[in-house]
This record gives C-alpha cells, structure tokens and sequence, in this order.
C-alpha cells in the first residue's frame, strides 16, 4: 500500500476512534465538573449503551430508532443511580462516591452477562453507511465517516447547549460554585440530576455508536473507562475544550502507534500520558491543581 | 491499655496464631487452601490500607505490584528455587516500579491519583497479555515451589507455615510502621496536607515512600500467590484485583489493620461460599460494595466499635 493513502486512512481511523472517546469522556467531565465525581461506572453505561441499541435494533430494525431510544433508556438508569445512590453520600468524604461507580462497574458487568450472555455479540450498521467509500486513494468504510460527522456535530451542538442557553448558564455556574448557584434560587439538585443523567447518556450514546465497529461484549465497559480515564487526565479534568483535545489526541496516538509499533503500540498512550502529568499535571486545558 | 487488657489482649493473638498454625494438622485441604488465600490477600489488603486507611492515598492501581511480584518470583524461581527468587528479587522489583510509578502519580492528587494509579496498572495488563515471553494470555506456569533453609516448600505444611511467618512479619512491620513517627506524619498529611507542608514537612517524599513500601508488600503477596498457585496470569495486573482489595479493605474497616486482615477472610470466606450456589460472584461482589459505601461506611470494625464501645 501506498504510503499517502495509508497514512490518510490511519488519520481518519484515530479521528473516528478520538470523536468516539470524546462523547465518552465529555460525560465523564461533565459529571467531574458539576458534581465532583469521578465516574468510574461510566465505560458501564457505554456498554449498555451498546447492549441496549443491540435489542432495540433486533426489536425495531432500525439502527436510528435505537441511536434515539438507547441513550434516554442508559439517561433513564444513570438519573436512578444518582438520585438513590449517590445523592445520599455528597455529604460524605469524596472517596466513598469513587468507590461506589467502581461497585458499579461489577454490578452492571455482570447484569450484561446474566441478561445478554457472555459472548461478544456484533452489531450491524444501518443500511445506508453498509458500503465503503474511496477517498484520496484509501478505502474507507462509510460507517467511519459517519461517526465522524455525528461526533462533530454533537460537539458543536453541546458547545452551544452549555455557552449560548440558559440551562448551560446554569451548569456552568453550578461547575464554578454549586453552593453559590443553589443561594441564586437554583434547584442544584435537580441539575445535578440531569447532569449526571445527561453524561450517561451521552456514555450510551457513544455505546450504540461503537456498536458497529466494536461489537458488544460485557468487558467492554472497562476496557473503554482506561483510554476515556487518559483522555481526561491529558485534556485535563472538567474541561469541554480539553475533553476534545485530548480525545483526538489519544486517538490519533492510539491509532498510529498499532499502525507503526504494533509490539508496544499500547504503551504509547501511557506514554502520552505520563509526559502531561510530568510538564503540565492539570492537563491541556485543567485548571491549575490547588 | 491497662497492664491486664494488654495480657488478655497478647494471650488472645498469641492464641490465634497457635490455632492458625495447627490448621492444616486438623482440618482438610480444602480449608487450608482457603486459610492460606486469606493469608496471602491479607498481606496484599493491609499494604493498601497503609496508603488508603493512613496516608489518605486512594490507589485503584495496587495490582501492578501484585503483579509484578508475581511475575518475577515465577521467571525467579524457575531459575532457582531459593529465597532470593521466592522473595527478594519480587520485593526489590515491585519497590522498584512503585517507586517509579508513585514519582508520577503523586504529583497529583485526589481524583487524579486515582485516575492514574488505575491506568497504571492496566498497561502491565494490556502488555502482559500480548508479549509471548511472559505466556500472554496464560501467563506462567508450572512455577516451582522454593527451597528455604534446606526445608522444601511443596508441601501444604511447610508452604503453611513459611506464609505464617511471612505473614506475621509483614503485619508486625505494618504495625511498627503506624506507630511510628513516619506513621504519625503520615497521618498528618491524610488529615491536612497543606498544614504538614507549612509547618515544614517534605510531604511528597513521605508520600512516596509510603508508596514505594506498600508498593514492595503488595509485591511481596503476589510472589506468595505465585508460589501457591503455582502459576500466574495477566488477571494479577487486572482493575478487578485491585477491587478486591479495596473491598477487602472497606469491609474489615479503612485505617486498621486487623481489620484489612477480617475483610481479606470475609471476603474470601463469602466467595468460596457464594460460588458453590451462583455464577453471580460479580453481582454480589458489587452489591457488597456499594451496601458497605452506603450503609456501613466503617466496615466491620467500624460496626463492633460502635457496637461494643471500643476505642479508636
């Protein structure tokens, strides 16, 4: 293979793989930056994400259907966990909230294997993005450049959502003081709900989207949470600009090095990470730490 | 402690190893096996309480050294089956690499110690199961059992009694630890770091020594679990050994030792049983987690302090 065309289709490999980590991780900060919450349940809703647009796509033939119903359905589970779990330790140390997502993450593993079985399941695409494309002299699937458009576009949908309306006034006034926001008459509360359900359905979202390139399997969830984890950290925690940044950079990382170091390809974004936390510990766009 | 509650207290742990020594001369296999495997997790349990219960660093990552100390008593010990390989060459190793991994992770705090502490310990995953030196997928095995002082280990006897002495000697060493006053430092820093660092302690080199010598324990227990089981795999590294031990952790009672060492037998004792029943182990697993974090945030320490009006 030619090497233009190759290394153009690697580029658009790690663009698609950095939007899919982007819709994950800029849940995962979102919920950091309202509630002070690491999620570590959010690869969970991910593969429920996935799990659930398998069903709805078995149930109603259509992927589209599912891309809309999956999410409010992982929504839906992620407002229940936070109004009965989480809301009854916000008084309590930091680390106890932590240590409830990560009794999550067994919980609905295994719930996966006990309702859909551990086997991995593969998902198709709908029918209009089955084919491929060529492009500059490189074949692409056209499923992959959906994702791409789709993932782009939500960005700039959600940046309008927290910069230009009144909802997002309110989140980003709950992310710089929440106690502030409540005194201004604001049910913080109630936001922080809808935050919390918000983010995890944009992790379910991310899921069906990942569906077709990545198949359903229960350790899926997991595996995801360590890349959107260094996406956070590199981009920096609680930041929507860094949650970008760092998602197309871990992408791109994570894409070539397979591509050029295939036996160390997967220390490379350890590697990435560990020279942010070495030069700039707050991340690329983190507030300074203390 | 009054000279009598101190006498009772001796004669009681005096007692205990006694009973714990004689086991595998009254009891059959089957329960050895499982007295042994709290043994070891309670050496890998009450090397990370020292960081989460007295330092007030939360590792999610602790099964890197776990790990480690597994994989370099199994390349060791097939090399030589002495103490060097059963134990010093794994604990100088995993001190290594904690020393190397805490320089990074302790530049951060909180949220992010946990983050990185995690990722950490999935890369030894994600690299163990794909090189072919290290048997990928399968990992090691057929790790011979060591030879000390001239007693060979392979049988569930002797093998008993060098993981009671081991043991003994790491909980002793814990309990010398946070007692003194690099304990009491380290205290300090859970409770108000920037306070420690204003009346002038180096507080990131005490951190990172803590690191670096629960890093070398945890170490320790994985070589013991290597020469137990007699092989090891890349699930040592996995993001769910390390869950185990901060559940072991959280049900016996964060900050106590003896309670790392209960929650390491509960929670081994709950296994066994809840396994014989259901394939479920991990539903019940994370229900235990998050009942303990919502309703008995002491663990079961904490609960019989309550209960019987014991003193911190």
């Amino acid at each position: 293979m030619a090497f233009a065309p190759d290394f153009f289709a690697q580029a658009l490999n790690g663009l698609a793989y950095g939007v899919l980590l982007f819709l994950l991780s800029v849940g995962l900060t979102l919920i950091f930056g309202m509630l002070d919450v690491v999620n570590l349940a959010h690869g969970s809703f991910y593969m429920l994400g996935a799990y659930a647009g398998l069903t709805l796509i078995g149930a109603t033939g259509s992927f589209w259907i599912a891309l809309l119903l999956a999410p409010l359905l992982v929504g839906g589970i992620g407002a229940l966990l936070e109004r009965v779990c989480l809301r009854p330790l916000y008084g309590r140390p930091p680390l106890d909230q932590v240590l409830l997502t990560f009794g999550f993450i067994y919980l609905f593993e295994d719930l996966v294997k006990w309702i859909w079985g551990g086997r991995i399941r593969s998902i198709p695409p709908p029918d209009l993005f089955k084919g491929s494309v060529t492009l500059f002299g490189a074949t692409i699937p056209s499923y992959r450049l959906f994702v791409i458009a789709f993932g782009l576009a939500v960005a700039v949908l959600l940046w309008l959502l927290i910069e230009r309306t009144r909802l997002g006034a309110i989140i980003r006034a709950g992310v710089f003081d929440a106690e502030m926001t409540a005194g201004l008459g604001i049910n913080i509360h109630r936001v922080f709900t809808a935050v919390f359900a918000f983010g995890a359905a944009l992790g379910g979202l991310s899921g069906v989207i990942a569906g077709p390139i990545q198949s359903a399997y229960p350790a899926m969830g997991a595996g995801i949470l360590i890349p959107a984890l260094i996406v956070v950290v590199v981009g920096g925690l609680g930041s929507l600009k860094g949650s970008l940044a760092g998602s197309l950079i871990i992408g791109q990382a994570e894409t070539f090095g397979k591509a050029w170091l295939p036996d160390s390809a997967m220390l490379i974004i350890y590697v990435v990470m560990a020279l942010v936390v070495l030069l700039r510990p707050q991340g690329l766009f983190g507030r300074p730490l203390k | 402690m009054s000279p009598a509650r101190r006498a009772v207290v001796l004669v009681a742990l005096g007692l205990g190893v006694l009973a714990v020594a004689a086991f595998p001369w009254v009891a059959g296999n089957y329960p050895v096996k499982l007295l042994q495997e709290i043994l070891i997790w309670g050496i890998f349990a009450m090397s990370l309480d020292l960081l989460m219960g007295y330092a007030g660093m939360v590792s999610f990552g602790h099964s890197a050294f776990f790990g480690i100390g597994g994989y370099v008593a199994a390349l060791a010990l097939k090399q030589s089956a002495g103490v060097v390989s059963a134990l010093v060459l794994p604990a100088l190793a995993s001190g290594l690499a904690a020393l190397v991994i805490g320089f990074f992770s302790i530049r951060v705090g909180g949220v992010y110690f946990i983050m990185l502490t995690l990722a950490f310990s999935q890369m030894f995953h994600a690299y163990t199961f794909q090189v072919a030196w290290l048997g990928a997928e399968d990992g090691l095995v057929g790790i011979p059992r060591p030879t000390v002082a001239g007693v060979s280990l392979a049988t569930t006897r002797s093998f008993h009694l060098y993981l009671l002495v081991l043991a003994g000697l790491a909980a002793l060493a814990l309990w010398r630890i946070v007692r003194s006053p690099f304990g009491h430092v380290l205290r300090g820093i859970r409770e108000n770091e920037a306070r420690m660092e204003a009346v002038g302690y180096a507080v990131g080199r005490y951190k990172l020594l803590a690191f670096t010598v629960a890093g070398t324990l945890a170490g320790l227990a994985g070589a013991l679990y290597a020469q137990f089981n007699g092989s090891i795999t890349p699930d040592a590294f996995f993001w769910t050994t390390s869950g185990e031990a901060l559940l072991m952790v959280i049900i016996g009672g964060v900050g106590t030792l003896g309670g790392a060492v209960l929650g390491a037998a509960a929670f081994i004792l709950l296994q066994s049983l809840v396994s014989t029943y259901t394939e479920r182990w991990m539903l019940i697993l994370g229900l235990t987690f998050v009942g303990f974090v919502l309703f008995a945030p002491g663990g079961i320490v904490g609960a019989l302090r309550g209960r019987l009006g014991l003193r911190a």
